[in-house]
Formats: structure tokens, sequence, C-alpha cells
């Protein structure tokens, strides 16, 4: 059974919002009308998003971390949002397990939002539906597209490649990773990749070469300010 | 969670609905049982079934502010088989045409016995769609629960204690309302529903009671460390993702201060049960006190419904902590 998903590399992202941007250009202008916005240029700017980039710092000064954490729909494999529908507008699909909103009969009583752990439905003000990621359906089975593109908008735009799209129960696929809230049993198909140690790996005397000759005459390896240094004299 | 006053009175005014409906259909049981005396069909029970009618439609007709395509709704009763809501979508109308019913036998004077119990005792139509519409009113209470008591996230709410005190405090305010309306249209039954209104009011405190203790010491399952995965101590938000704040923000925050959320607390308590308790005790003398009772306890139940909702914390909110 194929679980298309996505594997978000959170010591890769740079929280650069691209593929929130990349996200709402796509799906704004879609068929299925606008995520709209209210007040876009005034204050209190709000609107509807399926995808948002998160920061959270990790640690205390000094010692901290800046997280980026990228958001969206988890489409999870057994979705709390789904048999609470009431009119069955929310759906899974059993070929690709993508969750999906039927806006057409959509009846914006928010239910799905509350069942939902995870804040990834918002009902879009203007339209008065509930809507959420759809994984770029209409991308990746574009017939149109060129074959490169059919990808979801965020994946494509991501800069450092911090987004992964694929099959989550492709036996051969070489990524995994670990679950947004586990304790509640939802089997999200979104994985996210953790933060990894980053630590200096340049040694000392890598800095400061043993064996600078100036040594033996025993001055400093490294010239005043006011002397010339090696950068001056010579173009290396 | 930000409470919605479309289903603050939804789940208030149908809630004082069933809780009439079941009152008048109690005193014609007694009465069958020849426990208290007969009441006229028409200026009681009929005016009694329009009256909780009346509740009904006025409940039914807030859910729809709660939609963002009300003229859509007939869509929600199709997913019964899975969804709390749908069936609660099906109980409503079943239950508001089964009063109806039962209005109506009572207004055309449907009397003529279908069987006889053993003792002799003529069973007519009304006691039939009666007792199918009590039927109907208990499943009516349990939809309206389960909407909220079977969200597993939403801790405040899973427990069997919604699905207790959403029927105690329904019964209550219909008990109280019965005993009003009795006063007015049959004054001896006055005291027997207040009676039945005292002990159902100190259930509902018992349950409410039961549940605020056990709110107050529950664990959240979640935390901002399994929200993103990252197991460290100490863990801050320092933007969301919006700036001027988002559905999520709207929809799961109630932004009230805390010393807002102390005071309504003992507030609904006092004006819910305390004061509806001395009234009740004081209309057994004084009757003009009876609709007295009942409207300061359903005040007091838009505040209960109110903290409820309010209380609950959504895991959501973990993702929502500060905008910047």
């Amino acid at each position: 059974m194929t679980q298309l998903a996505l594997v978000i590399d959170l010591n890769v992202c740079v929280g650069c919002s691209a593929c929130v941007t990349s996200c709402k250009e796509w799906n704004t202008s879609g068929a299925a009308g606008p995520l709209s916005d209210c007040n876009p240029y005034d204050a209190n700017p709000t609107g509807t998003f399926f995808n948002r980039v998160q920061t959270f710092e990790v640690g205390e000064f000094p010692q901290t971390e800046t997280v980026h954490f990228p958001k969206s729909c988890l489409h999870c494999e057994d979705p709390p949002c789904v048999p609470v529908c009431p009119t069955g507008a929310s759906y899974k699909r059993k070929e690709d397990g993508i969750v999906l909103v039927d806006y057409d009969r959509c009846i914006g009583c928010k239910y799905c939002s509350w069942a939902c752990p995870y804040g990834a439905r918002e009902l879009d003000e203007k339209q008065k539906v509930m809507k959420k990621c759809t994984l770029c359906v209409d991308r990746i089975y574009s017939t149109t597209l060129p074959e490169a593109d059919r990808r979801p908008s965020c994946v494509m735009a991501c800069p450092p490649g911090a987004r992964l799209f694929g099959d989550i129960h492709d036996p051969d696929s070489v990524v995994s990773g670990y679950t947004l809230m586990p304790e509640w049993g939802t089997q999200p198909a979104n994985h996210y990749l953790p933060r990894r140690k980053t630590t200096i790996t340049i040694h000392e005397d890598q800095l400061v070469r043993a064996d600078n000759p100036l040594k033996i005459d025993g001055k400093l390896p490294k010239p005043s300010r006011q002397q010339p240094t090696l950068d001056d004299v010579t173009s290396w | 969670m930000r409470p919605a006053f479309s289903v603050i009175f939804l789940t208030t005014l149908i809630g004082a609905g069933q809780g009439l409906f079941l009152a008048l259909y109690t005193g014609q049981l007694y009465a069958f049982f020849d426990l208290l005396p007969a009441q006229d069909s028409r200026s009681y029970y009929a005016a009694g079934s329009v009256l909780a009618l009346a509740f009904l439609c006025a409940g039914l007709i807030a859910s729809f502010f709660h939609l963002g395509h009300p003229e859509r709704a007939w869509r929600a009763a199709a997913q019964w088989r899975a969804s709390w809501l749908s069936r609660e979508v099906i109980a409503l109308p079943a239950f508001m045409g089964m009063v109806l019913l039962y209005g109506c036998a009572h207004w055309f004077c449907w009397h003529a016995p279908l069987f006889e119990l053993p003792g002799g005792r003529a069973v007519d139509p009304t006691l039939i769609l009666g007792a199918l519409a009590t039927l109907l009113g208990f499943a009516l209470f349990g939809c309206t629960a389960m909407v909220y008591a079977s969200l597993r996230f939403l801790q405040e709410w899973h427990t069997p204690l919604t699905v207790i005190n959403y029927t105690l405090l329904g019964g209550a305010s219909g008990f109280v309302l019965a005993a009003a309306f009795s006063a007015l249209a049959a004054p001896q039954l006055s005291g027997f529903h207040a009676g039945w209104a005292m002990i159902l009011t100190l259930l509902a405190l018992a349950g409410r009671t039961a549940s605020l203790l056990r709110n107050a010491r529950l664990k959240p399952k979640s935390s901002v460390r399994t929200a993103i995965g990252i197991k460290h101590p100490r863990i801050a938000q320092i933007a969301q993702g919006a700036m001027g704040g988002s559905f999520n923000t709207r929809e799961f925050f109630h932004g009230r201060s805390t010393a807002f959320m102390r005071a309504i607390k003992p507030a609904f308590l006092i004006l819910a049960f305390f004061v509806p308790l001395a009234l009740l005790a004081g209309g057994m003398t004084a009757p003009f006190l009876l609709p007295v009772a009942f409207i300061l306890q359903y005040a007091g139940l838009l505040a209960e419904r109110w903290f409820f909702f309010a209380e609950a914390n959504h895991p959501q909110n973990h993702y929502y902590r500060k905008v910047s």
C-alpha cells in the first residue's frame, strides 16, 4: 500500500520559508479557489496556509540552538480528523494515503480541526470551508507538467533540500525519521529527521602550523598587527 | 478552546428542552400509576410539548450559526456510522419530531386504548409516543455529549463524566423549567417537579464537581517536546509562522485572563446550582420563585458551558505559544 508523505530534515532546514510562499503561490492559484487572506497589507495580517515554518529555541543562553520547524498536514495513517467529519467531506485516499477535504461537501463546522492534535487544519475565512495540505495532489498526478515538476511545491522550492517526498512504505526508501506526538497513536505519515550535534572539527595545530619555522627563532608564529603579514607580500 | 456561543446556546437550549419533555412524561407516568392527579391533555401536555419544542427549535437555530455553510447542513446526516456529530444531527430532529407527535397526540386526544396492562390500566398512544421520545431524548443527550467526549485529544472532555453531566445538567434545567411551567399550568404538579429538579440539580452538582476535580489534576499527555520531537527540558517558541494570528490562534485559545477563569468557576457553581436549589426550596411555598430559578440557572449553565469549552486545552496549542 502506498503512503505518500514528506520527510523533513530539521538538520538541513534553514527556516527561509520558501516552502511556505511556494505552497501558498501554487495552492492559491488552483481550481479549488484561493487560500484567502484578511488584511494582507494592514495591521494583523492573517490568512490560510497549508504549511508554516515555526521557530523554537532549544536550551538556555548562551547554549542555545535555533530549530526551524516546518509543519503541515502529516497525512496520518490513522487520521483522527476523518471519522469525525459528519458529511464525509474529509477522507483518506486508499490509493496513496493522502488526506483530503472535499470543499463542496464541507459545511465548515470545524469539528475536524478539534480532532487534529497537530493544528494542521485551518478554516478559510472567506470560503468558510476547512483547508489543509493536499500534498499538491494536483501537481504530483499532473499530466501537463514536466515529469521533474510532478512533486509538491514546497519540496521543489526548498533551497537546501530539507524536504523529501516519496512513498513512506517503500522498503527501498532510504528515508525514515521520527513522528510527532507519537503518544496519540495517529501514525503520522510525515516524518522528521532530527537535529545532529554540530561540533568544530578543526584542531588547534591546523590553525597554527606546528612546524612554523618562526617558532625556531623564538618569535611568535603570528605577526603583530603592525607587521606586514604574508598576505600583504605574496599572493599565496 | 474558544467557546462558540452558537454551540453554548445549542447544548443548553436543547438540554432544557429535553429535560422539560422528560419532566412532562415523568409526570404522565406518575399519573398513569395514579401517583399524581391526571392533567388536561391540551392545556398541560400539549402546551408543555410546544414549550419543549420552542427550546429545541431555538437550539437548532443556534447551531446553524456555528456552520460556515448552513445551507449544506443536511449533508451532516451522512456519516452516522462514524461521527457522533452526524448522529447528533439525526437524533435532534428525530427527537423533535417525536415530541411533536407526542404533543399532537395530546392535542387531538388520541386516548383510544391500544392494549391493557395486567392491572387493568389502558395504554394509549400518548404513552407509547412518550416512551419513544424518552428513548430518543436520552440518545440525544448521549450524542451531544459524545461529540465532545469522543475527542481523545481534549483530555478534559474525554471522560464518561461528560456524558453524565450533559444528561444531568440538561435534565436539571428541564425539570426546573417544568416546575415553573407547572406553577402556571398545573399548580398541583409544581411541587413534584421542583422536588425532582432539586434532586437532579444536586446530582448535577456532584457530577460537575467530580469533573472539575478530575480536570484539575489532569496531566497533559503532550508537551512541546513530543510536539516537535526534541527532548530537551527547555524549549521556547520564537515564531509560530504567522504574525497576525491564524485560525489556530483564534479557534483554540479563549483569550481570557487567569483571573477571569478563576472567577467564572465559583460564579457558575453558585448560579447554576446553589441559587436554584435555594429558589426551588422556596418555590415549594412561593411558586413565583420557580421561573426566577429557571432563568438564573439557565444563565449559570451558559457560564458553565462557556467554562466547559474554555478549560479544554488542545494539544495543538503547543505549536502556537508565541506570536512574533
